[in-house]
């Protein structure tokens, strides 16, 4: 039953556990002895206050839309992809191959193959704990766990033993060529005459970020793939009943989620460090499922959700550099995101769905 | 004689390694025996080895530590249990929340409180577990092949791995010679026929998870107490993980437990001696590879390949009743 209205569906709910999270955040603060309030103006600043700020922002948030829109995707089949971390990471392994090994003669023809590449390999990663899924029965949650921890084996191998230059004692992977140096803000809006930040890292991988937006909302709500798996999200049984082969579904979305966590390697490994380090995720696999929450699995909410994860990125850093609260803060606020607007969900919801009750009561009595 | 020696010391460095495995997989145990998975272990004993290690630094007393730790992990659990009991959420997004939580908040404290980078003062003297010589270990230390095994492997370690071990026969005997025991184990399976029976679901599951928060608090006292002298940051590694891991392994039965985290122990252990390794088999292995190796196995048993695991029906599903 549809007892409350679609707006507060879409807007109310999500808002309301943001508050919670954001009181509690502002509590955790005090708590440590530091004033929320100065802290709030100190990450506005830090993050939005200069195109330096928004270069990591945006920079952060092309991370978190792949991500995000990578554990939405599989929301829709009611799967839940925890591997976000290790598709990234096989994703930053398919770009190195792909920038280290071909030649490429143009950076865009080397961002479409190197995007190609970290797809496939992210896809590839994710088909596993599909297969498993759906031939097997194996739970896809602690699959996709335990393809994390494996994932992070194999780089280290890879790095160390593979990809390594000779010589060197950092495991990582040689410098990519300038050839394939993607261009940053700065650099493609500089000919417009906006003066952009140089040293920010925010580069075009941004617009593949917006793309791949556009594309899911285009495959869940316009195509016959996303209605069906729409449909076996909503149930399973139904959807077998309707034709719909649920070893399809399951390896195809999987996949599809898989490609989009591996892309975001185009931003971190391609657009910033431009060759291939140790755990060069850094956790944005995990905030995925933060960003996907809040953006209530609608690319759209994920491109919100995204850019506000960015911004606390960002600020969390300045506060890191300029007061006594460590970075772990943002780590805490996206606990407590994905508390309330996941687990804690139904806390929400349970008060404002008998409110909307007693409203269209009286409206009727 | 030599190589006995080592294979001696092998087995003590696995002890020492499976204790919080095996803690951890004991705690996982009671929680999904009654149908709450339980992603969250990991955070729960990180959060518990920085409370212990936080409060027996202050108070000197590992022991009011060891409470301190056991106390912030079931404030997770209550957290879990209102979550996916009370309110009827995501088990495992509840169990991804704690792990964060766990994360951040412990470094935060960590950093307002003693100002070392998210890390504790190392602890000494009384707030630490020590070992325990066992009764006629020094006595019997000369006696040929049965001397050295009392005196190295099973006299000269810290009380709670004797817990543990002892938590192993108990959990058995817990969950498969009482009544609560298989009222837990039939909340996991069968929910609705236990309510039937007019016995609360809601209050098994709590009792359940509440059981799984004290034991992951003594697997967290553990590693910041005994295992090492104090908290450093994300120091549980994955070890909540490999538990839940070696929980599915020994297809959520608790001896099987025991024989599955001492294997994942094992693992660690020759992680830090490729020589033994090669030795043995006559090849290198890469440490990645034995890194991954649990995991790896977890993912093959899952598969059913060798021999399915089955968990509990009802696990994962929040019991609703019928009006």
């Amino acid at each position: 039953m549809e007892v409350m209205p679609k707006w507060a569906e879409v807007i109310l709910v999500p808002l309301i556990s943001l508050l919670l999270a954001a009181i509690l955040s502002a509590l955790v603060i005090l708590a440590i002895g530091e004033d929320p309030i100065a802290a709030v103006k100190l990450m506005v600043t830090g993050a939005l206050g200069s195109s330096y700020g928004w270069g990591y922002t945006l920079y952060y948030a092309t991370n978190f839309m792949f991500t995000g829109l990578a554990v939405s995707v599989a929301f829709h089949a009611r799967l839940f992809n925890i591997g976000g971390e290790g598709q990234a990471a096989l994703g930053g392994l398919g770009v190195a191959l792909a920038c280290l090994y071909i030649d490429w003669p143009h950076w865009s023809l080397a961002l479409i193959g190197a995007a190609v590449a970290a797809g496939l390999f992210g896809a590839a990663w994710a088909a596993i704990p599909a297969w498993l899924q759906a031939k097997r029965g194996s739970h896809i949650v602690i699959t996709t766990i335990m393809f994390n921890f494996i994932a992070a084996s194999l780089l280290n191998y890879v790095l160390v033993n593979v990809l390594r230059p000779k010589g060197s004692m950092d495991p990582a992977s040689a410098r990519f060529s300038d050839t394939v140096h993607l261009p940053t803000l700065h650099e493609m809006l500089a000919p417009i005459g906006i003066n952009f930040s140089k040293s920010a890292p925010a580069n075009v991988s941004l617009l593949v970020a917006v793309a791949a937006c556009i594309f899911v909302w285009f495959l869940i709500w316009r195509t016959r793939l996303g209605y069906e798996i729409r449909s076996f999200g909503q149930s399973e049984s139904a959807a077998r009943y309707a034709g719909i082969q649920p070893f399809k579904i399951i390896m195809v979305t999987m996949m599809i989620s898989g490609a989009l966590a591996g892309m975001m390697a185009i931003n971190n490994v391609m657009g910033e460090a431009e060759r291939l380090v140790l755990n060069s995720v850094e956790g944005a696999g995990f905030i995925g499922i933060a960003v996907a929450l809040m953006g209530r699995s609608h690319p759209f909410g994920v491109f919100i959700a995204a850019i506000l994860f960015g911004f606390l990125y960002q600020g969390g850093a300045e506060l890191a550099l300029w007061t006594a609260i460590p970075r772990e803060l943002i780590v805490v606020i996206q606990a407590l995101v994905i508390l309330f607007t996941g687990a804690l969900d139904n806390m929400v919801r349970m008060p404002l769905e008998r409110m909307f009750l007693a409203i269209s009561k009286r409206g009727e009595g | 004689m030599e190589h006995y020696l080592t294979l001696i010391q092998l087995l003590d460095s696995t002890v020492r390694l499976a204790t919080p495995l095996l803690l951890a997989c004991l705690a996982g145990l009671y929680s999904e025996r009654a149908g709450i998975f339980d992603i969250g272990l990991e955070g729960k004993m990180l959060a518990a080895a920085f409370f212990s290690a936080a409060v027996a630094a202050i108070t000197g007393s590992v022991w009011i530590g060891l409470l301190a730790g056991i106390a912030a992990s079931l404030v997770l659990s209550a957290i879990h249990g209102v979550a996916s009991i009370t309110f009827r959420g995501n088990q495992l997004i509840s169990g991804v929340a704690i792990n964060f939580l766990a994360a951040g908040m412990t470094v935060l404290i960590a950093q307002a409180w003693f100002k070392q980078g998210g890390r504790t003062p190392s602890l000494m003297g009384g707030a630490r577990f020590e070992p325990i010589t066992l009764p006629f270990a020094e006595a019997l230390r000369d006696v040929p092949i049965l001397g050295p095994l009392y005196y190295e492997l099973i006299s000269g370690h810290s009380i709670l791995v004797y817990v543990a071990f002892a938590a192993v026969p108990f959990t058995w005997w817990l969950l498969f010679r009482t009544r609560f025991g298989l009222r837990l184990r039939a909340v996991g399976e069968n929910p609705a026929a236990v309510d039937t029976a007019g016995v609360s679901v809601v209050g098994l599951r709590f009792a359940a998870v509440g059981i799984c928060g004290i034991l992951c608090g003594i697997a967290g006292a553990y590693l910041s107490t005994a295992l090492q002298a104090g908290f450093v940051k994300d120091m549980s590694a994955g070890r909540g993980f490999i538990a839940l891991a070696a929980l599915i392994f020994a297809k959520w039965r608790p001896w099987h437990a025991l024989y599955a985290t001492f294997l994942f122990g094992l693992f660690g252990a020759l992680e830090t001696r490729p020589d033994v390794i090669e030795a043995v088999i006559g090849m290198k292995v890469q440490g990645q590879l034995l890194s991954a190796l649990p995991y790896i196995m977890t993912v093959i048993i899952l598969a059913g390949f060798v021999g399915k695991a089955i968990p509990p029906r009802a696990g994962g599903e929040p019991y609703v009743k019928e009006r």
